[in-house]
């Protein structure tokens, strides 16, 4: 393992503390209980949103928490959910009194720790939970569909709501819109290496890749002979439409994630075959984002999402952002 | 007929009992990560190993509070200390257990046994996984389900626990078949198969250690 570390015990740490120093005029970093909050306070009658998860995604969650985004981010150890404890410090800490959104992705561990969290939480609250990975079959009877990418979209476009004032009710109807609408696949070229674990999560060879996989480095629908980039991200797109099922010039934001090992030369061309596939499908393209937003540690590999968009949607996308890995419009 | 009565459950015992488990899955740790690589993310061990590091170190705090209270500081400290789903788990785990009636009282079997019976309870209610499911709980729901049977027996309590054994090992390793339907390796289909699951796994071998250590007291 080749790593950035003086000692694993002290990474999620020593990595949060340079994240506080480097974004101080955005956030505040809370210690045990960990979690990360706005420098300035929630405004009274706006509805806060916490979200959280392990950490080993950044700059999901923390570094979404600002103004239109969260309020605060509470990050378990790498790749292990967050405790009950961060949750109900952080309400405690954000709350003015229009309450509590706890943005959920849908793994099991999470789940169950956000619940306690929200158990424990004496104040006004409710949660909303992304599963938009379309790689897992969904149904009543599993653990269903993974939160993945997406869940980045749902913190921005609910975010911009409750900024504006919408209420707890408002809030959770839209973020489960945006989940609703949203897509995911991913494809992972390489495995990543959880520092405590110090080897890789999985064995991969040179000339294959995991379609399908999950940001934890989760197997996923099958291991495959790597292709030309058209053909792999025509695969994606299929498996997205086939879900979301759009209707022909349906508006969309079509979302390119690098899950932390491939480059953005890598990801914008991924967008180009993206662009290309969809149009000859009719589908619009109206916004867009690339980048590394839902990594996956050091994995090399993309992920693709897509969001149907109606004007509410479209209308909190671009509403301004300020926070540290996403900022526009302020 | 149920020989010994007493000092089946005590903060010394949890202490002590946490000590011995310890070691078991130390010594088995290179095997519940691989197990977990193969259809989850490799976690597992750890966060198991943090719990019962951080347990362990309780033992100035606790070793003079009454039960109850003991089992309340180690829920908390399993809940914020471990994070995941075990961290959830186990601390519903203890914190049900220390919500047993009685606790002031000495803790022969039976209560012992109450006391694991509502602790599993409460898992399988918040993981909401039942048998069958490839989980922790394909081992501790039948041991719950034993220990429910040999309260209300007369059988005598050493073979009681060797069967809770063949059980517990029996049920781990039926995981291996099953396809998983909760917790990460759901995610995987049809080729969770053939692996056993690494909750099943640690669980069966922390039920193992209090067994034979109450078997050979």
């Amino acid at each position: 393992m080749k790593k950035f570390i003086n000692n694993v015990d002290d990474f999620l740490k020593e990595s949060l503390n340079g994240f506080g120093k480097a974004h101080s005029d955005i956030i505040t970093i809370n210690f045990e209980p960990n979690f990360i909050s706005r420098k300035s306070k929630t405004k009274e009658g706006k509805v806060s949103l916490i979200s959280g998860g392990g950490s080993g995604h950044e700059p999901m969650h923390g570094g979404f928490v600002g103004h239109g985004m969260l309020d605060a981010a509470c990050p378990g150890f790498v790749f292990s959910a967050p405790t009950p404890d961060q949750m109900q410090a952080a309400a405690e800490h954000v709350d003015s009194g229009a309450g509590v959104l706890f943005i959920v992705k849908n793994y099991s561990g999470d789940i169950m720790n956000f619940q306690m969290g929200a158990e424990m939480y004496s104040g006004k609250n409710d949660s909303i939970i992304t599963n938009d990975d379309v790689a897992v079959e969904d149904s009543t009877f599993t653990t269903g569909r993974r939160g993945v990418a997406a869940t980045v979209l749902v913190e921005k476009i609910v975010g911009s709501l409750a900024e504006n004032g919408g209420s707890l009710d408002e809030c959770k109807k839209l973020g489960e819109k945006v989940n609703k609408n949203s897509g995911t696949m991913g494809v992972a070229f390489t495995s990543c290496t959880v520092p405590a674990a110090g080897k890789p999560t999985f064995d991969i060879g040179n000339d294959e890749m995991e379609f399908g996989v999950g940001i934890h480095g989760e197997p996923g629908r099958k291991r495959e002979k790597i292709q030309p980039s058209k053909t792999i991200v025509n695969n994606m797109l299929e498996a997205i439409l086939d879900d979301l099922k759009p209707e022909k010039n349906e508006k969309t934001l079509l979302f390119i994630n690098g899950m932390g090992g491939t480059p953005l030369t890598e990801l914008y061309l991924v967008y180009d075959d993206a662009c290309e596939i969809l149009k000859s499908k009719g589908i619009e393209i109206t916004r867009s984002l690339v980048g590394n937003y839902c990594t996956s540690l050091e994995m090399q590999g993309a992920s693709i999402t897509l969001l149907k968009c109606d004007e509410e949607i479209l209308k909190n996308w671009d509403a301004p952002v300020h926070t540290a890995a996403m900022r526009w419009g302020m | 007929m149920i020989t010994e009565t007493k000092g089946y459950m005590s903060v010394n015992f949890l202490i002590s009992q946490a000590k011995n488990i310890q070691i078991v899955i130390d010594e088995n740790a290179a095997e519940i990560e691989a197990l977990d690589q193969n259809i989850g993310d490799g976690d597992h061990i750890f966060n198991v190993q943090r719990g019962l590091k951080l347990v362990v170190e309780l033992e100035n705090d606790i070793k003079n509070l009454p039960l109850q209270k003991g089992l309340n500081m180690i829920a908390m400290k399993v809940l914020s200390g471990i994070g995941g789903s075990s961290g959830a788990l186990f601390g519903t785990f203890f914190m049900s257990m220390a919500k047993t009636p009685d606790l002031d009282k000495d803790i022969d079997f039976k209560k012992a046994c109450e006391m694991v019976i509502s602790g599993i309870n409460a898992m399988r209610e918040r993981g909401k996984a039942d048998v069958g499911e490839k989980t922790m709980m394909d081992v501790l729901i039948p041991v719950s389900e034993k220990l429910s049977e040999l309260k209300s027996g007369n059988k005598d309590v050493k073979e009681g626990l060797s069967e809770i054994i063949k059980i517990a090992e029996d049920r781990m390793l039926g995981t291996k078949d099953m396809l998983a339907t909760k917790g990460r390796a759901s995610f995987l289909g049809e080729r969770a198969k053939g692996h056993i699951d690494p909750g099943a796994r640690s669980s069966q071998l922390i039920i193992d250690s209090i067994c034979k250590s109450l078997i050979n007291k």
